[in-house]
């Protein structure tokens, strides 16, 4: 079976994540499905631009008066970072250095924390100072759209981690290398909608 | 591991229906939940028809009147039709292309426990304080202010077996895409697995939508959100542009699958290759294409304005030029055929000048002036039942007798089968034809009655006797199951005598491995040139025998479902029982749980050992 082959720098395929048919049908269905989440995420920002600023009577709140873009300009920067080290990570594993691969997604990992953090800071200062969830139609759509960025980012860290773990004795093979793939055009998935985000959200809302 | 043939008690038969990953018992399975929703929904339908049947009528109470609507529309396309259509394509496509499995078989499993708990979740409503009652679209000027649950379990419900079609389409696009057999081009694929392809490609792209719709319905009536209330902000049209750029697409989704069986039907019966074969080829995906330009079809009189309004009529007359080269390639298929008028061919003759109907009507609507004398009226009702059921219902009972021996070794009665359909094409056409006039005369659609002598009262009485007819057709074919299975008499090898496609070749019953060795394809019909050229075995191969690799069964995708189902009856009792939340945790929790088992542990999958296969013949149902 192929599974049991122990393979060494020098056997390892070029691409392990196309190896064989299964992986070539993870790495194609992975990417349908990453065709579809663009869509998800091309409504979401529409019903954003339509509902921005838009609320009760009187609403204080506007995209200018609310976002700070040192804030974002860190959480921007820790993500895209993170992506950088999932590429490492991708690097290390086409050479077949297991070590590598876990060390570059664990640092992968904290950068991701590290968003979060900041993002949970953001949510939790908006709330404090009324912005909530229910307040208008603009704060329901601006949390709702990255919010589901943010589950987006805690399901592909609890996804990477669990990865690290259950792989830690396994190490590298063609079926553990197509999961890393996977997981990683996730991370990369999700750092391009934060591109987005912090484009047609925060810039542009702090511009006009 | 031998793995063939076992003697089975009845619980080690429900488990392994419960765990199957193999496509031709999860086509089985579709079928089986989608007839009963079919059941369901026409029995709904019934009791529309009843309470329409005279003027005045009290039968139904209008608010129960509005909820059997709403149940009927939503179970028939999304519970009934959609899933029959899965089934349909689990048993033929992975066959069809020469494939030992779909690309996911673990996935395959889970979008169908996925649909089957939406569905069984959406129907409990009818026995948890009452049904969804702002008709199958949802509007959210209706929904946000209907009381009770119903539109929480529409909402949830649909969610939980949206995700399952999401899955089944993205599924059927890489088995379509990389699990051809040698020699399989694009240009040689049989239409059904064409627009299968098409349809997939649909529901990739047509379903976020609708989840987000969905998501902004339950967060603003579950979790404080303001989408759709202007009061704070928001705006409901934005619903209806969701619900349609979903819904259009939708309609497709339902009626390519129903022309590739068709155009499979007219191929097989009429003893000819199909007609202009690349031309429906490219049909089928200028539809698919189009399919997505042109929601707005149903929202001209929102007041997009006159410009949107133009744009979207002509981009909807435009999809009725490839419609029609498919008409005219079906027409041309059977001139000059050697015909036999079997059941399917029968259902496929009838199918030509119902749709062609419904097609007429639907570019009369797309015309925009017109349509606003014809939007919300009966004659509405009349064009998407001519399509729906004289294309898309008409397909699946087609194709009901078409596969039946592909999928259970049996023949379902040919002469039962005719009875059927007599009483289903006659009654369908009398109880929809007449209902364009009704539109025309000025009748609303979704009134729960009407008012005696407005001239309507024997139009109605007509609409009612004829889904009669509909309901008898579809008890003797309640009947015809039932004999055939009791009967049981097996069929054997290319059942219809005239297949054309790999999946006729095959042995019956159908190896749980499909292909002892893949088959090479020799052209399009490969089967039809294997048997002009007398190949006795009716294939050609494309390796030698040897070990066949196997998915295991798993439990996981039924546990995983019914996480789901159970989170969803926390989110809809939410902040009314002090339950809800600690439920939705506990469901939530059992579906990442079985993720991350299904993570945890190494699936190899099994092999059978040529050894094995060397004098095995048939399957082990
Ligand atoms: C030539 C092709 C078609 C054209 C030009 C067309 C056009 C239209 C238009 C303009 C409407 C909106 C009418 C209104 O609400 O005022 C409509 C409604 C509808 N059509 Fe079609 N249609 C076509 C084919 C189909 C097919 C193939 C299906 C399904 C298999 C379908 C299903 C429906 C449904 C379900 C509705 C009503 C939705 C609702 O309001 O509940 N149509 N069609
Ligand atoms: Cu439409």
């Amino acid at each position: 079976m192929a599974e049991e082959v122990k393979y060494t720098p020098q056997t390892w395929p070029e691409h392990p994540e196309t190896a064989n048919l299964e992986g070539k049908n993870k790495f194609l269905g992975f990417w349908l499905f990453l065709g579809g989440e663009t869509v998800l995420f091309a409504s979401l920002f529409a019903t954003y631009l339509a509902l921005k600023n838009k609320g009760p009577e009187g609403m204080e709140f506007t995209t200018q008066s609310l976002f700070e873009l040192p804030l974002v300009f860190v959480m921007t920067m820790l993500l895209l970072t993170s992506s950088l080290t999932s590429v490492y990570a991708m690097y290390h594993m086409k050479n077949f250095n297991f070590r590598g691969v876990q060390t570059w997604m664990a640092i992968t990992v904290l950068l991701g924390f590290g968003f979060l953090a900041l993002e949970i800071y953001e949510f939790y200062h908006y709330v404090h100072i009324g912005f909530t969830y229910s307040q208008s139609a603009f704060s329901s759509s601006f949390f709702t759209l990255v919010g589901t960025h943010g589950l987006h980012v805690v399901i592909g860290l609890g996804w990477i981690i669990l990865l690290m773990l259950r792989n830690a004795k396994r190490g590298l093979s063609i079926y553990t290398a197509q999961k890393y793939y996977t997981a990683s055009l996730y991370w990369h998935f999700i750092d391009v909608v934060w591109v987005f985000i912090f484009t047609v959200v925060y810039l542009m809302g702090v511009m006009s | 591991m031998s793995a063939i043939a076992q003697k089975k008690g009845f619980g080690s038969a429900l488990w392994d229906w419960l765990t199957t990953v193999d496509h031709k018992k999860i086509a089985i399975l579709y079928l089986a939940s989608g007839g009963f929703f079919f059941v369901v929904g026409g029995i709904e339908a019934m009791l529309i028809r009843i309470q329409l049947a005279v003027p005045d009528n009290s039968f139904l109470s209008a608010g129960l009147y509005n909820e059997i609507l709403t149940m009927h529309g939503t179970t028939m396309i999304f519970l009934a039709a959609m899933p029959i259509l899965f089934g349909y394509m689990n048993a033929v496509v992975p066959l069809q292309i020469g494939a030992r499995d779909v690309a996911f078989p673990f996935l395959n499993s889970l979008g169908f426990w996925l649909f089957f708990f939406g569905g069984i979740f959406l129907n409990l409503s009818w026995f948890m304080g009452g049904a969804p009652d702002a008709g199958w679209t949802s509007y959210a000027s209706l929904s946000l202010y209907s009381p009770g649950h119903g539109i929480d379990f529409y909402a949830l419900g649909l969610q939980i077996s949206g995700a399952g079609t999401y899955i089944a389409g993205i599924n059927f696009l890489v088995t379509i895409i990389n699990m051809r057999a040698p020699g399989m081009t694009y240009m040689r694929m049989p239409l059904f697995t064409w627009t299968t392809f098409v349809a997939s490609a649909l529901i990739l792209f047509a379903f976020p939508p609708l989840t987000i719709g969905l998501f902004f319905l339950i967060f603003d009536r579950m979790f404080g959100a303001n989408f759709f209330d202007h009061t704070m902000g928001g705006n409901t049209i934005i619903w209806e542009h969701l619900f349609w750029i979903f819904g259009h697409p939708e309609v497709y989704i339902l009626i390519l699958p129903a022309f590739g069986i068709f155009s499979e039907i007219f191929a097989i019966f009429s003893r000819k290759r199909l007609f202009g074969y690349s031309a429906m080829v490219f049909a089928t995906v200028l539809i698919g294409f189009l399919g997505f330009m042109v929601w707005a079809h149903h929202m001209f009189t929102v007041g997009l304005g006159p410009t949107a309004n133009a744009i979207f009529a002509v981009a909807t007359m435009a999809i009725a030029v490839p419609t029609g080269v498919k008409i005219f390639n079906w027409l041309l298929t059977i001139w000059g055929g050697s015909i036999k008028v079997t059941t399917p061919m029968l259902y496929a003759l009838g199918f030509i000048p119902s749709f062609v109907a419904g097609g007429v009507t639907g570019v009369m609507q797309a015309a925009a002036p017109l349509d606003y004398q014809l939007h919300d009226s009966y004659f509405i009702v009349a064009h998407f039942h001519y399509v729906i059921v004289g294309g898309v219902v008409l397909a699946i009972l087609a194709g009901l007798h078409l596969y039946w021996p592909l999928m259970f070794n049996t023949m379902l009665s040919e002469k039962l089968g005719k009875i059927t359909f007599w009483f289903f094409f006659l009654g369908f056409h009398a109880t929809f034809f007449i209902q364009h006039f009704l539109g025309l005369m000025g009748m609303p659609r979704r009134v729960y009655t009407f008012i005696e002598g407005q001239g309507w009262d024997l139009f109605n009485f007509i609409s009612s006797m004829g889904a009669i007819l509909m309901a008898i057709g579809v008890i003797v074919l309640v009947i015809n199951i039932v004999m055939t299975t009791v009967k049981n008499v097996p069929v054997g090898n290319d059942p219809w005598k005239d297949g054309r496609t790999l999946e006729w070749a095959i042995p019956q019953p159908v190896p749980f491995y499909n292909f002892k060795r893949t088959p090479l394809v020799r052209g399009l019909d490969t089967f039809w040139i294997e048997k002009q050229e007398g190949n006795k075995e009716g294939m050609s191969y494309a390796e030698p025998l040897s070990d066949i690799h196997m998915p295991n069964n798993s439990f996981i995708p039924f546990v995983m479902s019914l996480g789901l189902f159970i989170a969803a009856f926390g989110a809809l009792y939410n902040g009314e029982k002090a339950w809800a939340v600690p439920v939705l945790v506990i469901g939530l929790g059992i579906t990442l749980a079985s993720m991350a088992t299904r993570s945890l542990k190494d699936d190899h999958g099994y092999h059978i050992h040529k050894e094995d296969l060397m004098d095995h013949k048939g399957g082990n149902y």
